[in-house]
């Protein structure tokens, strides 16, 4: 790939995606473009470009971004973010949603779905708590490709066995031929829809809970902040956002402000900060559950 | 420094599987089947037995069993680790005692994950 193709797809990708690739990416940007040639019957990396310089192709252009944006993901990744979701985060909504009995999470960036099948298993771990409760997740990606993975639920046994415990594999999966679904009923519960977190989202509506993880550190400075500003007000007023292990709002927007008990948690400024309602001790319940479910 | 038995009757899934678990600063002993594993269990019993299933003399399942009789031998995590992946066989083995499965062909990020989950990393 000429340096001029690089410079061009990297203001390709920033314009359409908010991606930053960075110098150093020039291998990956091959190899992934190279793929996408071959299925597309493209002859090379060469022609691909010079179409996208030549004509607006907008199909192509997504495919491109599909191409260089998505990123393997696990179930339970890194694991403290859902502890604190289980720990945390549910027993407050549990406590501050009472009225409405609903709760509503967005997984932004869900890539091909695990987050939002791991969060669901714990939201089902905590039914006896939940009857009757409306449960909303809804994951988005700017991939389309990777959100029709996502919908069907079906992983490879190498992708099931990293961070899902067995029990959650035998209580919620379904084997059929070399890959593992995930049931229906987990499926019912999580709804995707394809979204770039650049553009405008009051359609999603209001969320109590966000998970936005390992999407920032893709972005440059003024990105990431354009990003955290459009989350922000779809955001529930003493709702939590949760990001990446490598990822903060520090030094870059002042919409969020960091959770002063808990590492990783983020929350919009301003009196909801100081006045959340206080998160119930989890019960002899809950503590069952989570032996079950997650050290068994 | 934790101390896992590692059997299976091939020497070449051993030796994968004593690098990966020696890179995560355990201690290792081998065994080729279900019978000379058991031999092992009441000279010292391992806090990890990474465990083959199909294996000539005794299986990894009767060793299981065998094992959860063993004074002292509800103590060690019992991690799977074989071909066999089907439903059918995991929750057979998980209802024996088990406390992890591996579906083989396994890498270093799969037995970390699965050694993670049961407490042992």
């Amino acid at each position: 790939m000429t340096e001029a193709d690089f410079t061009f797809l990297r203001l390709l990708l920033q314009q359409r995606s908010g991606l930053s690739l960075t110098a150093d990416k020039q291998y990956l940007a091959e190899s992934r473009l190279g793929i996408l040639c071959r299925r597309r019957g493209i002859a090379d990396i060469t022609t691909l470009i010079a179409r996208l310089r030549s004509a607006r192709e907008p199909a192509l252009e997504n495919a491109v971004v599909d191409a260089m944006t998505t990123n393997e993901t696990l179930f339970f990744r890194d694991r403290t973010p859902f502890d604190l979701f289980r720990d945390v985060i549910l027993p407050e909504r549990l406590a501050a949603n009472a009225a409405t009995r609903s709760l509503r999470i967005w997984c932004a960036a869900v890539s091909s779905g695990q987050e939002a099948y791991s969060l669901a298993m714990l939201i089902d771990e905590a039914a006896a708590r939940l009857q009757g409760w409306k449960i909303d997740i809804v994951g988005t990606d700017i991939s389309s490709e990777i959100l029709e993975k996502a919908r069907s639920g079906s992983y490879s046994q190498f992708e099931i066995q990293r961070g899902l415990p067995i029990q959650m594999l035998l209580k919620h999966f379904e084997q059929r031929g070399d890959k593992w679904q995930v049931s229906e009923r987990l499926r019912r519960m999580v709804e995707f829809r394809r979204h770039n977190l650049l553009e405008r989202n009051d359609h999603l509506g209001r969320f109590d809970v966000i998970f936005c993880r390992n999407v920032l550190i893709y972005f440059d400075v003024p990105t990431k902040v354009k990003a955290l500003e459009l989350l922000a007000p779809r955001l529930a007023p003493d709702g939590a956002l949760l990001l990446g292990a490598a990822e903060t709002v520090l030094g870059l927007a002042t919409s969020f402000a960091c959770d002063p008990e808990h590492r990783g948690l983020y929350r919009l400024p301003g009196p909801a900060l100081r006045a959340r309602p206080a998160a119930s001790p989890p019960d002899g319940l809950a503590r069952k559950e989570r032996l079950a479910g997650w050290s068994a | 420094m934790k101390y896992c038995l590692v059997v299976d009757d091939s020497a070449v899934i051993r030796k994968v599987a004593r690098r990966i678990l020696e890179g995560l600063q355990f201690r290792i002993a081998e065994a080729e089947d279900g019978a000379r594993a058991i031999d092992a269990c009441k000279g010292e019993m391992p806090d990890a037995v990474l465990l083959d299933w199909n294996m000539p003399i005794m299986d990894g399942y009767e060793f299981l069993r065998t094992l959860r009789q063993m004074p002292g031998g509800k103590r060690p995590k019992v991690v799977f680790c074989t071909t066999e992946n089907d439903i059918a066989h995991i929750a057979r083995a998980m209802h024996a005692g088990a406390d992890e499965y591996i579906m083989k062909p396994f890498d270093k990020e799969i037995v970390a994950s699965k050694f993670h989950q049961v407490g042992l990393l």
